[in-house]
């Protein structure tokens, strides 16, 4: 038997393979495609205070090996989720991470203290969007402002709390450290990266809100350095994600020090990802004579 | 584990049916035993550079033969790249995705307008063949005609082109104006200055007006929220205004939607 089990701030997941937020809903759409009860955890679309209708349309653009997007974080409030989307997902053996936004501090407070009361298994805090201006990505970029807000977040927090980090940096590590002296559990990174397209034949914006954030392929192996950079930094367990496809993307964040990895744009082109991914890691341990996925966790050399 | 899947289907046929448009069956055995007029496919390219689905509707379903029909008009890369396919090569494809015409809002006794504008007229193909009632196409082109030869088969067809080289020149409103004629029922699909005019002209008539509408899709299937278009109500999903084209529609009530 070989253990895929890996723990997070206490929480341990039956495999290291989780959904992406943003990508994945609450589950429920991509439970026509795959066992939820096979991966490690769903993590959700980010979750506000109160409803966010987003940003207008077109919110996405193909790039190559990637795309942009300016979904602009529409969600339907903390209530509807909480009575809506973590029954849903209850009704699976898999853990349960809810991502959270907001515009103030008081607001991912107010989230925060919603979901205390809630079966949810850990906190995703969201510090790193570039597609909302009030927010967001105002306090991922400054390691003052990372560390004053994750503080007020632990103060309240019932479950443990994963920071997410901005790859929209010059120092991402600068981020990871501010996170860890404020108290996070655990840190995820990257969000997407900012871009832009231009439609040449109409001469103007493929997005509306003229810039997005970049995911998928193209941004791999940015995300592997930054992954690799943060859990060479800090003490506490690293979450990578950004451009995994397959098993061998999944086993470069995990060499490169992650604990756990999550698979976002993937979802869209090949929604059985997921599931696939963390078979195919179980396989590559099997081959190389690993008994235990946390051999190889950080293992590059 | 549901209707909805994603299986690799086989290239049958293909042909090009005018300037730049292609026709091809693809054999697709879960998708073809599930699909409905109005709803639609996701292609995926085969070169990986190019990461999201192309979303293109169901023209015609052959259930024996566990087919389905597309036609597409080459704008880009990925259609370029699917025009260049060849029988007997295949290629992943999603679905069937959307919601689809409501079919069963006609009867017999009942009239329907069929209306498509230019790469909206393929979805009208199938409408026609499975549609109970009296049905009148009304479809618009530039100048080129396609698929009138499909459509004559379930009723009577009324041309409008740009430059009046075949039927009444102008548009689809032009033509309904032309003839006189009426409805109970509008199924319409095509760019979005002929669903607004629509719309406009179901209100005045007081008529039931489906559309089907388009924007850009990531995941197709109401996961990522990258293809919303402004509803009247308050959606079901994330209770603001903005309902989900890939899964709550692509079709919807004219009234329902802003454009
Ligand atoms: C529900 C629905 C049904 C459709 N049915 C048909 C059909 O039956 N026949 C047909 O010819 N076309 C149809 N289209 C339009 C078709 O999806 C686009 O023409 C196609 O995606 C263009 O791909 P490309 O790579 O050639 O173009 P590119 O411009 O290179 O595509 C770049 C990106 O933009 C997206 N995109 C470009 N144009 C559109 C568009 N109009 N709508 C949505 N996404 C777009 C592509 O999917 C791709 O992700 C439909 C669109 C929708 C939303
Ligand atoms: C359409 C889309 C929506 C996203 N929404 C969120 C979100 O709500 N909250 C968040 O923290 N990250 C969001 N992300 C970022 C992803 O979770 C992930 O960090 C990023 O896309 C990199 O991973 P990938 O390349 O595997 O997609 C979103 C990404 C995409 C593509
Ligand atoms: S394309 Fe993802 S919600 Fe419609």
């Amino acid at each position: 038997m070989i253990n895929m089990s890996v723990t997070i701030a206490g929480v341990t997941l039956k495999n290291p393979v989780m959904t992406a937020s943003g990508t994945f809903g609450s589950g429920q759409e991509y439970s026509e495609f795959v066992d939820l009860n096979r991966l490690g955890a769903v993590v959700t679309k980010g979750v506000a205070n109160v409803p966010w209708s987003g940003n207008p349309t077109p919110r996405i653009a193909e790039t190559y090996g990637g795309m942009l997007n300016a979904i602009g974080l529409q969600n339907p409030g903390m209530e509807v989720f909480c009575q809506r989307d973590i029954p849903f997902l209850k009704q699976y053996d898999t853990k349960i991470i809810v991502n959270v936004c907001g515009k103030t501090t008081e607001d991912y407070c107010e989230v925060v203290e919603r979901l205390s009361e809630e079966p949810v298994d850990l906190l995703e805090i969201n510090i790193s969007c570039p597609n909302v201006k009030e927010g967001g990505i105002a306090f991922g970029q400054d390691p003052k402002a990372v560390e004053a807000i994750t503080k007020e977040i632990k103060k309240r927090a019932k479950q443990p709390v994963i920071m997410k980090l901005s790859p929209n940096v010059t120092d991402i590590t600068a981020m990871a450290k501010a996170a860890q002296a404020g108290g996070a559990d655990a840190l995820s990174l990257i969000n997407t990266l900012t871009g832009m397209k231009i439609d040449v034949n109409r001469r103007c914006f493929s997005l509306a809100n003229k810039t997005g954030g970049l995911s998928g392929p193209a941004v791999k192996p940015i995300a592997v350095r930054m992954v690799y950079q943060v859990a060479n930094a800090v003490s506490i367990p690293v979450i990578g994600m950004g451009g995994i496809t397959n098993t061998e993307d999944a086993l470069e964040f995990l060499l490169a020090g992650a604990t756990a990895v999550s698979v976002g744009t993937a979802n869209f082109f090949y929604p059985t990802a997921t599931v696939e991914i963390a078979e195919g890691i179980e396989q590559y341990l099997r081959e190389n004579h690993f008994e235990d996925i946390r051999q190889i966790i950080g293992a590059v050399q | 584990m549901s209707e909805k899947g994603k299986e690799l289907g086989k290239i049958l046929s293909q042909e090009v049916i005018g300037t730049e448009i292609y026709s091809m069956w693809i054999e697709l055995p879960q998708i073809s035993a599930h699909a409905k007029p109005g709803q639609f496919v996701s292609l995926f390219c085969t070169d990986k550079s190019r990461l999201l689905p192309r979303p293109i509707s169901i023209c015609e379903i052959e259930r024996e033969k566990h087919a389905l029909r597309l036609v597409y008009r080459v704008v880009g890369k990925g259609t370029k790249e699917f025009s260049k396919m060849n029988v007997g090569e295949t290629l992943e494809v999603m679905g069937p995705l959307g919601n689809g015409f409501p079919i069963e809002r006609m009867e017999e006794g009942k009239k329907a307008f069929l209306i498509g504008g230019g790469i909206g007229i393929p979805p009208m193909v199938e409408l026609a063949k499975q549609l109970k009632g009296e049905k009148q196409m009304i479809v618009g082109y530039r100048d080129e005609l396609f698929l009138t030869e499909e459509l004559k088969k379930a009723g009577k067809v009324f041309i409008a082109t740009e430059d009046g080289s075949t039927g009444v020149k102008g548009n689809v409103l032009d033509v309904i104006a032309h003839h006189q004629l009426d409805a109970d029922v509008i199924y319409a699909c095509g760019p979005t200055p002929m669903l607004r005019a629509l719309k406009k002209y179901a209100e005045e008539k007081n008529i039931e007006c489906w559309i089907s509408m388009e924007e850009k899709m990531a995941c197709g299937i109401g996961a990522c929220l990258a293809c919303v278009c402004q509803s009247k109500e308050i959606d079901g999903h994330s209770h603001v205004h903005n309902k989900r084209i890939c899964k709550d529609g692509p079709v919807f009530l004219a009234t329902e939607v802003e454009l």
